[in-house]
């Protein structure tokens, strides 16, 4: 090992190379194994291994953690507890969409092995924001993550909304991408570094209200918050959601977000935030932002009558909440951002799993209406459909409460009362489009017969989301223990 | 077996969920016989609490376990004279909701049981929890199966009624749990340890004043939850909505149990644990004047009304306003009459909407002027309907007189001009009752399809017999039910009024004065 590569950098993109190698062996695989569209299936085998690899990567990283934070290229990458946090749960984001996806694919006739890929190059553009400590690892890894969803939204190659979706997505997303950079060209005119320890050092050097501090600020928030599609920049979120595939929609409601909050945390919170030092500037902006996506976010969702519309504006408001986390600032708000994404994952990605289900051979199956009477049909569906609502809504015994309640705590404790009133009134707000599809499922006479499109896949993912949506609102102390301590380290 | 009673209890209803479960939803006389054996079983089990509660000590049953230790939340439960008596009214109402739910109901017949078993934990698990945490779960618990109670098996305008009922209750609690939070933390700041015991959370001393994060600030945003589930006025637009829709059972627990966690919460969290915002002469005033005009607007709507159950359902509103003025006399009479009175209401009010199901499943409608003279038709019926009105309209000897009386005597101490005011509600409530049984009851029979209606059948007359037993009961011999109540409430008006019983004069020791003015 060279003075350029030693193991400490080789330890620190582990995972990331895991996700490469098994994303080209997809690739090279579809294209000489797997001529027949029939046996395409097989691939999953290739998603699930690399899955595990890097899951073991991941847990050896945990392990070396022990001693220190993993540091490789000379702080270009930084492994510390809140990133593998974030990687595990791009680990269980992926695997869940993955393993769901081929019936989908297949009933709209779009079954192509570089799905697959797609999927883990995105994760691995993932695993670069979570752990990038460079201007330019987290751009790298950003433009990796948008570039793969770019594709992946319009997979539906002969549907005409999944065209307009990417083609809306890619525009906006390169819009905001542009001020990012210029953001990042001016962070770097100041520190002469693309290192963040050094712009950190920079920017503390200066007064919190510098104009040119300001400037870089708000550039770069500008590129984040369309990311995590706070309004108002959040436009793009409901025509992408709509027209994408809907196990792209679920990955990219779930684990774009979550990578994309991890982005935000290293720019605004933690020792290696350049931004943490100008709180006070950023927080009555941020507080502004955050009431206007839940406003916005939550307000929206009462008219929809598409379902993928409906939760895309309710993840707008999710993203709200999380923001909310940020401005409280303190250590519950920071540990409520990791319970909130971790509870999101779960309970997001099941509500959107029983839309996939809903997506049979000459049925689209994502108006409101197409749900009617689902409990009748398939009770099973609509009890699991049913708690994934309340737990979106928030409502114990589901996992959503304990998000909500640490974003809740966190405002109390930093007196954030208004923040606090405001943000409880939206969740009776939200009760009411929730229930919305609840009240569709359960007293809506049954429409059509057709059963729903389920494979072993999909009862797995299922299982594990419902389960886990119960689970860690029933008892979360394990959960609590396993998210916690890796933030704190 | 003795030290998880109380569990047992709590979750016989859920036990009894679970088998049925793996009940075909075809066999739906096999699920109701299940249903209506859990209940029973979830009554019976709760029978020893009763008999083996100890008059005089404090919580009893109580068991206690760690649950989220991160968060400092415990699985505490246990029971004081005010629970107990909730608790057996819960288990009781539960019973007799199902009962008369047989033949109601013919449509996914599982679905409705299991929401029920649901709901049943639910509302003991709030009269039992110590702490907070665990309280705001079961709190919550309580929304969901009252909404498809109401939305699925409920009348025309079922889904208005249940997305309202829904959002307002919801409103209110997310706002609780602000204030739940705010306490919590503040009891973090003084002792250095999360917590959501209410024994602990009791120790915390916030400041005061009319500020974010005081003692008011808390106490209004516990007022909001609790105010709307009472429902106080104005906070009450859900409450005629959501009976008129329910299914009989649904609105048989709703004004039972449901509103009564609202009271219940008012007696347990805000006075004990925010004493002097409880006694703040402003708070008092506001929630008095509140309560009275429940009280008379309650009353006076109730006299308009064309429709039998929209008439009960306001007379709830000024039944319930009682129990709040009795809270905020702030006095042993004042309490110890409000907790009685809901138990009255629960009997009485249960029973009228029984009464009014057992008439809408033969004539399914509910306009007064559709009936007349139905006493010719149905003897039977028309005995049971007045036993249960005079019950709710406080004739003595049956229940609702000594809760009435109880409460009034402790608004007068409090304050003249209350109790005068709230006297004018009986009085209005002997009208719109008496007038409404008159209009329905008495006279010839007009409406020619009334002639052929069948007289309430055994298990319609069996479903009534506990409660009307239990109305003359409290209605003669209240005595135990002061008994039992004593404690608990002088431990909140110690805590209200600090030095409350050492200013009294020696010479009424205050377990005399309480049943005295119960027995008067």
């Amino acid at each position: 090992m060279s003075e350029f590569y030693n193991s400490m950098d080789h330890n620190s993109i582990l995972p990331a190379m895991m996700l490469v190698l098994f994303g080209c062996a997809i690739l090279l695989f579809d294209f000489w194994v797997f001529p027949d569209p029939r046996h395409r299936k097989y691939l999953l085998i290739f998603v699930v291994l690399g899955e595990i690899f890097t899951g073991y990567s991941l847990y050896q990283q945990s392990i070396q953690l022990q001693s220190g934070p993993l540091t490789g290229f000379h702080g270009a990458v930084t492994v510390d507890g809140s990133a593998l946090f974030f990687n595990w749960i791009f680990v269980i984001a992926a695997m869940l969409v993955a393993i769901v996806s081929y019936k989908y694919l297949e009933n709209a006739g779009e079954h192509h092995g570089e799905y697959y890929s797609l999927i883990l190059f995105a994760q691995c553009g993932m695993y670069f924001l979570a752990t990038g400590t460079d201007l330019v690892t987290l751009f790298i890894g950003l433009e990796l993550m948008a570039l793969c969803f770019y594709v992946m939204v319009g997979f539906l190659r002969s549907d005409k909304r999944s065209n307009e979706a990417a083609i809306k997505y890619l525009l906006l997303g390169a819009f905001s991408t542009g001020f990012l950079v210029y953001g990042f060209s001016i962070l770097y005119g100041l520190a002469d570094s693309t290192n963040l320890m050094s712009i950190v050092a920079a920017i503390s050097a200066k007064p919190a209200w510098d104009p040119v501090v300001f400037l870089a600020l708000a550039t770069t928030a500008v590129g984040l918050l369309f990311k995590i599609s706070a309004a108002p920049f959040h436009m793009w979120a409901p025509d992408a959601y709509e027209g994408a595939p809907t196990t792209v929609t679920a990955y990219l409601s779930v684990a774009s977000k979550a990578a994309s909050i991890a982005f935000l945390l290293r720019l605004f919170y933690g020792p290696l935030a350049p931004f943490a030092s100008t709180r006070q500037v950023w927080e009555p902006l941020m507080s502004v932002i955050a009431v206007l996506t839940l406003t916005l976010g939550n307000l929206a969702a009462i008219n929809q009558t598409n379902i993928k519309r409906l939760l895309a504006y309710s993840s707008i408001s999710h993203a709200g909440y999380m923001l909310l986390g940020l401005i409280a600032g303190n250590d519950t708000g920071i540990n409520g951002i990791m319970v909130y994404v971790m509870v999101y994952t779960f309970m997001n990605l099941g509500a959107f799993l029983v839309i996939v289900a809903m997506r049979r051979q000459g049925i689209i199956g994502e108006d409101l209406e197409d749900l009617s009477g689902l409990m009748r049909k398939s009770p099973g569906y609509a009890v699991l459909m049913l708690i994934f609502m309340l737990s979106l809504a928030g409502i114990p015994p589901t996992a959503g409460f304990l998000g909500k309640y640490y974003i809740f705590l966190a405002l109390i404790q930093t007196h954030h009362y208004t923040l606090a009133v405001i943000a409880t009134l939206y969740v009776a707000v939200a009760i009411y489009y929730y229930f919305k599809i609840v009240r569709t499922m359960f007293v809506g006479e049954v429409t059509e017969k057709a059963p729903l499109a389920t494979s072993f896949g999909m009862r797995v993912a299922l299982g594990v989301t419902g389960l886990m949506t119960l689970a860690i609102g029933i008892y979360p102390q394990p959960f609590l223990q396993l998210a916690l301590p890796m933030v704190s380290r | 077996m003795d030290q998880h009673l109380l569990s047992i209890v709590l979750f016989t209803p859920l036990a009894g969920l679970a088998v049925l479960l793996f009940i075909p939803s075809g066999s739906k006389n096999l699920i109701r016989i299940w249903a209506n054996l859990a209940s029973l079983v979830g009554f019976l089990v709760s029978l020893p609490l009763a008999s083996r509660f100890q008059t005089g000590l404090g919580f009893q049953f109580t068991e206690r376990a760690d649950w989220i230790p991160s968060l400092g939340a415990h699985y505490a439960i246990g029971i004081d004279g005010i629970s107990l008596l909730l608790v057996m009214l819960t288990t009781l109402m539960g019973f007799i909701a199902t009962l008369c739910s047989w033949s109601a109901i013919d449509d996914r017949v599982k679905e409705y049981y299991a929401m029920f078993l649901l709901l049943q934990t639910g509302m003991i698990g709030v009269f039992v929890s110590m702490d907070f945490f665990l309280f705001y779960i079961f709190w919550e618990l309580v929304l969901v199966p009252m909404y498809f109670i109401i939305g699925i098996w409920g009348g025309p305008r079922k889904l208005y009624a249940a997305i309202k009922f829904f959002l307002y209750t919801l409103a209110g609690s997310v706002l609780m749990l602000l204030g739940i939070l705010t306490l919590y933390f503040q009891h973090y700041n003084q002792f250095h340890f999360y917590t959501f015991e209410i024994s602990e959370l009791m120790k915390t001393s916030l400041p005061m004043g009319w500020q974010f994060g005081s003692q008011e600030w808390v106490f209004w945003l516990f007022f909001i939850g609790f105010a709307i589930k009472v429902p106080m006025f104005p906070f009450h637009t859900w409450l005629p909505d959501a009976h008129v829709e329910a299914p009989t059972a649904g609105s048989v627990i709703l004004a039972a149990v449901l509103l009564k966690m609202g009271t219940y919460g008012f007696l347990r969290f805000s006075l004990p644990l925010l004493p002097q915002a409880s006694a703040d002469k402003t708070i008092v005033q506001i929630l008095a004047v509140l309560s009275i005009i429940g009280i008379i607007y309650g009353a006076l709507v109730s006299l308009m009304q064309a429709d039998w159950k929209k008439l009960i359902a306001y007379s709830s509103v000024s039944h319930l306003g009682f129990c709040t003025l009795g809270i905020f006399a702030l006095n042993p009479n004042g309490i110890a009459g409000s907790v009685i009175q809901q138990i009255n209401h629960g009997i009485s009010t249960g029973m009228l909407f029984m009464v009014i199901g057992v008439i809408y499943e033969r004539r399914h409608t509910r306009l007064i002027s559709e009936y007349g003279g139905l006493a010719h038709v149905m003897p039977k019926f028309a005995i049971i309907f007045a036993i249960a009105m005079l019950s709710s309209a406080g004739l003595p000897l049956l229940n609702g007189f000594v809760g009435e009386f109880t409460i009034l005597q402790g608004a007068f101490e409090a304050n003249r001009a209350w109790a005068a005011f709230a006297v004018s509600g009986v009085i209005l409530g002997a009208a719109y009752l008496l007038w409404l049984y008159q209009r329905t009851m008495l006279g010839q029979v007009t409406n020619g399809k009334n002639l052929t209606l069948h007289d309430m059948s055994l298990r319609e007359v069996v479903m009534f017999v506990p409660l009307i037993a239990w109305a003359i009961w409290i209605g003669v011999y209240p005595k135990p039910y002061f008994d039992i109540l004593q404690k608990p409430v002088a431990q909140i008006v110690e805590r209200v009024h600090p030095g409350y019983y050492a200013a009294l004069p020696p010479a009424l020791p205050t377990g005399e004065r309480s049943s005295l003015g119960g027995g008067q």
